[in-house]
């Protein structure tokens, strides 16, 4: 089964049309990019996925459950990770994890969910600081290990590492890369090109609501003869 | 459940804070102190009293009588029957007040002991602009004792010293809203409602704002974080996610309301000090039923506030946003408080107690006079009517959830050009 399949996928924002018919597969067990510039539709396409806005046309399907009909199931099995997104500020670190894990009561254990939270967040005595005295770089740890402690089988990943400096996004793609292997699937966007390259096994590169190419970073490279993904683009919406 | 209950745990520990509460506790203060002080102050108006006059003793004194209040008051009626006097009182053509002298007047003067004068007053409501003078009414009645003294001292009349000294008595009945309440002035009626009439409006006002202001402000901050989008991808109801924001923020302002009460618990006991008669015989006093019956009102009425400030953080875009749409509550929340004070609910005309009527607001406000005056059909009619327009706001708030308009909003306070633009009107033309 695929984790996602996504068929001509349509999204207006009143007149405005975000995305303008959109198809692709995610494959169970790997990392899949959609990359392309600001304004592209990545987010539109995310939340979509992520049962945040209603879409205006074509179907999408995750683990083979409809996202029109079986979004409360859909929720059960997924993760979202906002970009630039915030905790509550008057909780900790460790009291923000316990909160999310509370939902899940019924689904899996909260406890080992936060246990596993807290080892992917690895912020030592800080997770009991508030989360407002938090740097960008250690909210960020701290909302990756919220969204990949209940081991979604999809985890949705909007602009993964920006705003971050390089050490801290080369922790947090360690962080996620690492978490694949144990069986989730990742679906993220960026508009760094060369971000994906590094992460993902298939990429899609979206313009102006289009995906105007799709395969492994390598395929495409050979494609275009490009060195890297950024020269592939570059020739693509040429 | 769990996922309703974490949410409200979340909602009162955001906003049960010492931020929050402090300003409040400083209000309540300020209220206890108020009490002290109004209670100090005593009308002192110079101006002449109108009322209507019967005069059915015939004896010399009652003339001396007649002199003395003629010259200090304006007579508006003065006649020889009582009871042509009592329905002209009570249909309001002569003024709020009657006095009457009975035909026992000089006699009882004469043998010994005071002579009666009976004042009656016709109160129509209970607000502001209802107040009866009857300070004045007594003044023109105290001057009358004090000529009659000089008449009898200078006249030789023998008589008990005590007498001579205050001639008159004075036994005042008052009729508010069909009943007869003998031996109670306005100014004793009002006192009371004062104390409790007014201040309620005023906290209930208080709280909706804020609690109000609360759950905008929450709202856009929880979509200025994004953590609202995490909460919308969690495995729990949105139907819970409204609930537990609102049972969250109705806790805290109930919370709040009751902070409030306890500042008014101690300007209501130390207005009270000086009123000196019991109106728990004419049933204008409040049982704990009544108080219960207040509490749901409140509720109610605050459940309805914190649905609508829900409705219009769902529209807000971002926190900045968000404080300026607590605009029309706010509105919503003076309008039924500033009419409370200058009246009460029986005395508005008519289309203005639609309006007030269709204020959900209005119904704690107005609910401590109408249950004194034991007006519970009002009460109880505005209750269901609140419960009503809660349920309907909360399926509003429930069906918005579920829209794309929740996350991306409508109103930003500054449109694409950095100009300023108004909120409600974009909003209105953007539909
Ligand atoms: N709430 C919205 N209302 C109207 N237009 C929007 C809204 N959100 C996004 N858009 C538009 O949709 C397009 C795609 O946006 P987005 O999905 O955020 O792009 P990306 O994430 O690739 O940068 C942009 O042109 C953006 O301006
Ligand atoms: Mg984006």
């Amino acid at each position: 089964m695929e984790a996602v399949k996504v068929t001509d996928l349509h999204k207006s924002y009143g007149d405005f049309q975000a995305v303008k018919g959109i198809t692709f597969d995610v494959h169970e067990g790997e990392v899949f990019g959609l990359i392309g510039p600001n304004g592209a539709g990545k987010t539109t396409t995310l939340r979509l996925l992520a049962t945040l806005l209603e879409i205006t046309g074509g179907k999408v399907e995750i683990f083979g459950k409809d996202l029109k009909n079986e979004a409360p199931e859909i929720r059960k099995i997924i993760s979202y990770l906002p970009e630039d997104a915030g905790a509550y500020k008057n909780m900790t670190g460790r009291q923000y994890l316990e909160f999310i894990a509370g939902f899940f009561i019924g689904e899996k254990d909260p406890v080992e969910m936060v246990k596993r939270g807290l080892e992917i967040v690895n912020l030592d005595d800080r997770i009991d600081d508030k989360v407002e005295t938090y740097s960008k770089g250690m909210a960020r740890k701290l909302l990756v290990g919220r969204a990949l402690m209940m081991e979604p089988k999809l985890a949705i990943l909007d602009e993964l590492t920006s705003g971050l400096d390089v050490v801290n996004a080369q922790g947090i793609r360690r962080i996620v890369r690492n978490k694949t292997r144990e069986g989730t699937t990742v679906l993220l966007s960026s508009h760094n090109m060369l971000e994906v390259e590094l992460m993902c096994d298939r990429i899609a590169l979206i313009n102006d609501g289009r995906i105007m190419e799709m395969g492994t970073p390598k395929e495409l490279k050979e494609k275009y003869s490009a060195n890297n993904i950024e020269d592939v683009f570059v020739e693509v919406v040429r | 459940m769990s996922g309703l209950s974490r949410i409200i745990g979340k909602e009162i520990k955001e906003l049960l804070t010492p931020a929050t509460l402090i300003p409040i506790i400083i209000m309540a203060v300020i209220f206890g102190s108020l009490g002290s002080a109004f209670s100090g102050v005593t009308e002192d108006i110079d101006e002449k009293p109108e009322f209507g006059l019967v005069i059915d003793d015939t004896g010399n004194l009652s003339s001396v009588a007649r002199l003395s209040l003629v010259t200090n008051s304006v007579i508006t009626f003065d006649g020889s029957s009582l009871e042509e006097g009592l329905s002209r009182l009570k249909e309001g053509s002569i003024g709020n007040a009657l006095v009457h002298i009975p035909g026992n007047f000089t006699s009882n003067i004469e043998s010994g002991s005071q002579g009666w004068v009976e004042i009656f007053y016709h109160k129509t409501g209970t607000g502001l602009i209802d107040l009866v003078q009857s300070s004045l009414v007594l003044s023109s009645v105290t001057a009358m004792s004090q000529d009659i003294s000089l008449r009898m001292i200078s006249n030789d009349m023998t008589a008990v010293p005590e007498v001579v000294i205050s001639p008159v008595a004075v036994y005042s009945t008052t009729f508010l809203n069909g009943n007869e309440m003998s031996g109670v002035t306005p100014d004793q009626i009002d006192t009371v409602f004062q104390s409790s009439g007014f201040v309620v409006p005023i906290i209930v006002m208080l709280v909706i704002i804020m609690a109000g202001g609360m759950v905008i402000t929450s709202m856009g901050s929880e979509k200025e974080n994004k953590t609202l989008e995490t909460l919308l991808t969690l495995p729990v109801k949105r139907t819970w996610i409204v609930f537990g924001k609102l049972a969250g923020a109705t806790i805290v302002g109930l919370i709040m309301s009751m902070i409030y009460m306890v500042g008014l618990g101690y300007y209501y006991s130390s207005l009270l000090s000086s009123a000196t008669i019991d109106l728990d015989s004419y049933g204008l006093s409040l049982g704990i039923l009544d108080y219960v019956i207040i509490g749901v009102s409140l509720f109610m009425a605050l459940l309805c506030g914190l649905a609508i400030c829900m409705i219009l953080g769902i529209f807000t875009k971002n926190f900045k946003a968000a404080q300026t749409m607590t605009l029309p509550v706010t509105m919503l929340a003076m309008i039924p408080m500033l009419i409370s004070l200058f009246s009460d609910f029986g005395s508005l005309p008519s289309w203005l107690q639609v309006v007030v009527f269709a204020i959900p607001f209005s119904h704690p406000m107005f609910a401590v006079n109408n249950l004194m005056l034991g007006d519970y059909a009002i009460v109880f009619a505005g209750i269901a009517y609140t419960a009503g327009f809660a349920i309907v706001m909360m399926a509003i708030a429930v069906a918005l959830f579920k829209k794309d308009i929740l996350l991306t909003g409508r109103i930003r306070n500054v449109n694409e050009k950095g100009k300023f633009r108004n909120p409600l009107r974009s909003m209105l033309r953007k539909r």
